[in-house]
């Protein structure tokens, strides 16, 4: 085995916890049952990793098998990456052929490797009709750089595709010309969303995170559920603005529903908008210049945390339709420019 | 009726009522809690409310003492307090109002400045007690004090008077604020 597929293959089982170290050799699927039982695996990882090595070697395992030990790896950790979404869509008349992914697979391979000699595609197919795509960059004279992988995951039966963010940013419309090409699709527009969590940006894409689950507690109407709550508490304590409170309740279910929310980590909103103000004059009034602004909200969990801040009497209910309509456009980069 | 007054009531036997002005919910629940916790001689009752004017249609026993919780990490809730005080009559403020500020020890989240409360507590001539409601000790030791002044406000305790309490809890610490 060549000396730098062998130190690849070094360096990606290394990456691997040791928790998760069978879990993700039987999901490879590429050391036998009785390879694996020869191996201790409670020895110091730098040991076992040497003897997972050998016995790659001992398979004559190559690239590309070491390819898709990495691609496992990242849908174990799919978080460690952030990832874009794309959308992709026909021209006008243009047939919706049957998809057919072996064709898609080829095609995506070769034109790639027309444009640049050196790149490694590898591609593993997952659920719901989806490829993993690995892709390693080379250039015309320097071969593949294993190291800085991009991952494209593509829904085959709909026009989107999500990428993780590669540090090579350069290649980029390559990509995105061969998916569109391979996929036989007309465009790619890149889309305004973008975040660690992978299953969150395939809900909010595909409209899927809007589905009550059948819970008990979910089919009691909000006044039992509210009634529940005062049982519980002290009967010295009066709450004054009980009907303000079931107000807010109310807006905040109406607008957020009852299940969990997709995760996303921020939203960004770009001002370009010119100065408005309500006394005459002033010297921001007259200037012509748009005034530029950059409001960015974090949290680990951006739209649950904005669905507790009316409750929480943080704000006031209803929040900004700026804040609401997040999952319903599909965006969290917003650019807000005069009208 | 949308003006608090002290006296328009008569009092409950051995009750004494407070009522916690501030928008975040839950802080003022768990002060409730903690309130109730303690062990006293006075039956005690406390109102929760998010701003004022109460509603009118409920019965409601006389308030004794009024505290107004400001959450320095947010102006929203400044801003409440400042308009719910115009709904308050001001011989509440011989010594049944009191300011509560909390938050302040995480000072890169607060977005008022301590000075603003403090300027607002002396406007009013009312003490301004400072309280980070989200540490339990904290909050238990702030109960404790807010049920003695409650019982005081109230009339419970002999030889006190809220007039009296007023006067001891002028602070005297801080002689800059006659400047401002």
């Amino acid at each position: 085995m060549d000396e730098t597929v062998s130190e690849f293959f070094r360096r990606t089982i290394l990456k691997i916890p040791l928790t998760e170290m069978m879990t993700i050799l039987k999901t490879w699927n590429f050391l036998s049952e009785n390879q694996l039982q020869t191996v201790n695996f409670r020895q110091r990882k730098e040991s076992l990793v040497q003897d997972l090595v050998l016995l790659c070697e001992e398979n004559h395992a190559s690239l590309n098998d070491a390819a898709l030990l990495d691609i496992i790896y990242t849908q174990f950790h799919r978080h460690q990456k952030v990832w874009d979404v794309f959308q992709m869509s026909k021209g006008p008349g243009e047939d919706t052929d049957l998809f057919d992914m072996e064709q898609f697979k080829s095609s995506f391979k070769k034109i790639l490797k027309r444009a640049l000699k050196n790149v490694t595609v590898s591609f593993r197919d997952a659920e719901e009709n989806a490829v993993w795509i690995r892709i390693a960059w080379g250039t015309q004279y320097r071969k593949p750089n294993q190291y800085k992988p991009a991952y494209v995951v593509y829904y085959s039966q709909t026009p989107y595709a999500f990428t993780s963010s590669s540090q090579l940013k350069s290649n980029l419309p390559l990509l995105g010309q061969a998916l569109t090409i391979a996929s036989k699709h007309h465009q790619i527009v890149k889309m305004d969303l973008r975040s660690r969590y992978l299953d969150s940006l395939k809900a909010i894409v595909f409209k899927q995170y809007n589905q009550t689950f059948e819970t008990h507690n979910s089919t009691t109407p909000l006044q039992e559920r509210s009634l529940e709550l005062d049982i519980n508490m002290d009967s010295r304590i009066i709450h004054e603005n009980k009907t303000e409170k079931e107000r807010v309740q109310r807006v905040t279910q109406e607008i957020f529903g009852d299940y969990p929310q997709p995760r996303l980590e921020f939203a960004q909103y770009k001002l370009e908008t010119k100065f408005k103000s309500d006394l005459n004059g002033g010297i921001l009034a007259e200037r012509e210049e748009p005034l530029r602004c950059l409001v960015k909200f974090s949290s680990p969990h951006l739209l649950e945390a904005l669905k507790s801040l009316a409750p929480a009497g943080i704000a006031d209910a209803p929040l900004s339709p700026l804040l609401t309509c997040i999952p319903n456009k599909g965006m969290n980069y917003f650019k807000i420019r005069d009208k | 009726m949308s003006v608090l007054r002290p006296l328009d009531k008569l009092p409950g036997l051995n009750t004494a009522t407070i009522l916690l002005v501030g928008t975040e919910d839950a802080l003022l629940q768990q002060l409730a809690e903690a309130m109730l916790k303690e062990d006293c001689t006075s039956e005690l009752k406390v109102h929760l409310a998010k701003s004022l004017p109460l509603p009118s249609n409920v019965n409601r026993p006389r308030i004794d003492l009024i505290v107004f919780v400001v959450n320095l990490h947010s102006k929203h809730s400044l801003r409440n307090v400042e308009e719910s005080l115009h709904r308050v009559d001001a011989t509440f403020f011989l010594g049944k109002v009191s300011f509560l500020a909390t938050g302040a020890g995480r000072e890169s989240h607060c977005s008022i400045h301590r000075n603003t409360v403090m300027k607002l507590a002396h406007t009013y001539r009312s003490p301004l007690l400072f309280c980070d409601l989200e540490i339990e000790d904290f909050r238990d030791t702030m109960a404790q004090r807010l049920v003695r002044m409650l019982q005081i406000c109230a009339g419970h305790v002999p030889n006190v008077s809220a007039l009296n309490l007023l006067s001891l809890l002028q602070s005297s610490e801080n002689p800059s604020l006659d400047d401002l």
